[in-house]
């Protein structure tokens, strides 16, 4: 085996880990909190012969332990139970909510590539000191628009101009018009939500790569290849972007736990169906097993962000395949 | 220049600091204070031309109801009321007789005065953050330099805990740490709670870096010498080696604030964080978090204001050009 594999291998099995260990965490820490669903849901001032009742229909009556245990056995077939709240599969919801934020977060990242790659490039090889400087302070304000803010200011406009909806991710009257008509309302829904989350992280895209592309341009392999006739737009865009991108390819899994916990905000405020949001509302209502659930499927994604960024920076560092 | 804009942003952020400190004495009104016939009343124009285009000490116009139902509001220009400076132990307010609230960014849903409220629920707000970064410098110099100097096992288990709370999203952790406790709290009790729980989220940043420099300080010529000199180990730990962090410290502690603020706003908006009648900028925020509210009534966002320019300062101050300072802006 390969080093480069056996790298890999023990990444994936922290992943694994990572997820059980999160999974785990927060199953215990709803089940050992102050209050149950059952407390939760009929409110206070209620006997303790119904909490008791409901405690045994829902099957809150047994052991942490044991509940636990039960979880546990489910999770190896990857039944991740029953929320008690919806009275559904937990991996139905969670699917379906995990879905909608994995949209949101791979829009704003395609976003945050798109604006954040080319300025992070003219940034770091330009010799127009205006413009490099425009770029970094927009990039430093950018980096400063939380998502949180960001969104609640983008429904601000979205309420007042009227030209994007302020929230959800579909509308009534596209519900029966089609599937393109559909996709289109979707993404209409999605420009303002993927946009807030998406500035931050354009903004330190741009900047780690604008830095890297500057060192990278001092290089001797640069002024070789500028030696040999190839013209300079062609050295910066191919030669030189190809070994500056590495520390950028190395922290896409910083860039995940980013989007997820921009997420989580840019969902409260905008009401995007996504799975902070059902997190938030399974927490509060002490829904034991959905909390794990989401807890298992973000912890998921924050593990393939990791190797992500593993794969690559092997793709664009050719040493570390080989060696 | 880079010099410069560093400077203005330190400045900015300083400004910020001593508002929030002096805030009971710049505050025009109580944060508590209501005043009914004000709700949603819009940011007062502070003139010094008359209606008859006479130049005049700085003063304001009363805010009268135009229509009840939509709630807007008109000047009713054939009165002015001088700001007085000084008046009550205020920097700024008018005449007590007038009977008439100074309401320069306009009031809120209760008619209260949002540069009041804006200025007290700063102390609450860069409190929390501050004493949290603190306390996660002091967790993270403990783990980190006991990691760095022991070595070995130690180290190892250490920050393998360090990385399994990395690669949590801070928010995410404190919001399942939060909402796991019961919801309502008193304000004391929440402020410390608070300071408590981002601190216990965000010490692996420290400790990476404290571990790392410790164990490099570790193995130089004069920590050995001190060994030689038969130095105990803690009083190597802290008088030689520790101080090596100290830049990093600053730097981390600084990057660690706007994280915090923004856990706070977050928080409060979603109802697990400071809730009526104390003021705190996410607890403001939630205030607004009506979007049929805000469209009718901007000034509700100036909280969201507020926090983009302490972030922004940060920020500036940091060199967010660095590599540190551009990760930091995804720890949030």
């Amino acid at each position: 085996m390969s080093p480069f594999a056996l790298f890999l291998a023990r990444r994936v099995a922290f992943a694994v880990l990572l997820v059980l260990l999160v999974s785990s965490g927060s199953m215990w820490l709803v089940s050992l909190a102050p209050g149950d669903y059952a407390t939760q849901l009929r409110g206070p001032g209620v006997s303790s012969a119904t909490l008791e009742r409901d405690r045994e229909r829902l099957g809150l009556d047994r052991s942490i332990a044991e509940q636990y245990g039960d979880w546990l056995s489910g999770l190896v077939r990857l039944d991740l139970g029953t929320s008690l709240r919806f009275a559904r599969p937990v991996r139905e919801l969670v699917g379906m909510r995990a879905c909608n934020t994995a949209i949101l977060a791979a829009t704003a990242l395609f976003i945050a590539t798109l604006i954040g790659l080319p300025l992070g490039v003219i940034a770091g090889s330009s010799s127009a000191a205006g413009l490099v400087s425009a770029i970094r302070g927009l990039s430093v304000f950018g980096m400063s628009l939380p998502p949180l803010l960001t969104s609640i200011v983008f429904a601000f406009f979205a309420a007042r101009t009227g030209w994007f909806p302020i929230g959800g991710m579909t509308s009534l009257r596209a519900v029966d018009s089609g599937a393109l008509a559909g996709l289109l309302d979707i993404g209409w829904h999605l420009v303002l939500p993927a946009l807030a989350l998406a500035l931050p992280i354009a903004a330190t895209l741009e900047r780690l790569l604008a830095r890297s592309m500057h060192e990278t341009l001092q290089e001797p392999f640069i002024l070789a290849a500028l030696a040999r006739g190839i013209p300079r737009r062609r050295v910066v865009w191919r030669h030189a972007l190809r070994v500056a991108i590495r520390p950028v390819a190395g922290i896409y899994g910083v860039i995940v736990g980013g989007l997820l916990s921009g997420s989580f905000a840019v969902e409260l405020v905008t009401a995007w169906p996504g799975l902070g949001r059902l997190m938030f509302d399974a927490l509060i209502s002490r829904d034991v097993q959905l909390v794990a659930g989401c807890a298992a499927v973000g912890s998921v994604f924050l593990a393939c962000g990791n190797l992500l960024s593993d794969f690559a920076l092997a793709a664009a560092d050719p040493r570390l395949r080989e060696e | 220049m880079e010099r410069v804009t560093q400077m203005l942003g330190a400045g900015l952020l300083l400004a910020v600091l001593g508002a929030a400190f002096a805030a009971p004495w710049l505050a025009p009104h109580a944060g508590e204070a209501q005043f009914r016939d004000y709700l949603y009343a819009p940011p007062m124009r502070v003139r010094i031309v008359d209606v008859e285009g006479q130049w005049r000490a700085p003063f304001v116009h009363r805010w009268r109801l135009a229509d009840r139902v939509m709630r807007t509001f008109e000047e009713d220009r054939s009165e002015r009321y001088p700001l007085r400076w000084f008046v009550r132990g205020r920097l700024v307010g008018l005449d007590a007789a007038a009977g008439q609230p100074l309401l320069l960014l306009g009031g809120d849903g209760l008619g209260r005065d949002l540069v009041s409220r804006l200025l007290l629920g700063a102390r609450t707000t860069l409190g929390v953050a501050l004493l949290a970064a603190i306390g996660a410098v002091l967790l993270g110099v403990v783990v980190g330099g006991l990691a760095g100097y022991a070595g070995g096992a130690v180290d190892e288990m250490l920050m393998r805990l360090a990385d399994l709370v990395l690669v949590l999203p801070t928010i995410y952790a404190v919001l399942a740490l939060r909402a796991v406790l019961p919801a309502v709290l008193s304000t004391a009790t929440l402020f410390w709670l608070l300071v408590g729980l981002l601190a216990l989220v965000a010490w692996p940043y420290v400790a990476r870096g404290v571990r790392a420099i410790v164990a490099a300080e570790r193995g130089r010529e004069y920590t050995l010498a001190a060994v030689a000199v038969g130095a105990g180990p803690i009083r190597i730990l802290v008088t030689h080696l520790l101080p090596a962090t100290r830049g990093f410290l600053t730097v981390q502690a600084t990057l660690l604030l706007p994280a915090f603020i923004l856990a706070e706003a977050t928080l409060s908006y979603v109802g697990l964080g400071f809730a009526q009648p104390a003021a705190s900028w996410g607890a403001m925020l939630r205030d607004a978090s009506n979007i049929n509210t805000i469209a009718d009534f901007p000034w509700l966002l100036s909280p969201a204001a507020a926090i983009i320019v302490v972030v922004f300062s940060v920020n500036v101050v940091s060199g967010a050009g660095g590599r540190g300072g551009a990760l930091g802006a995804l720890t949030r």
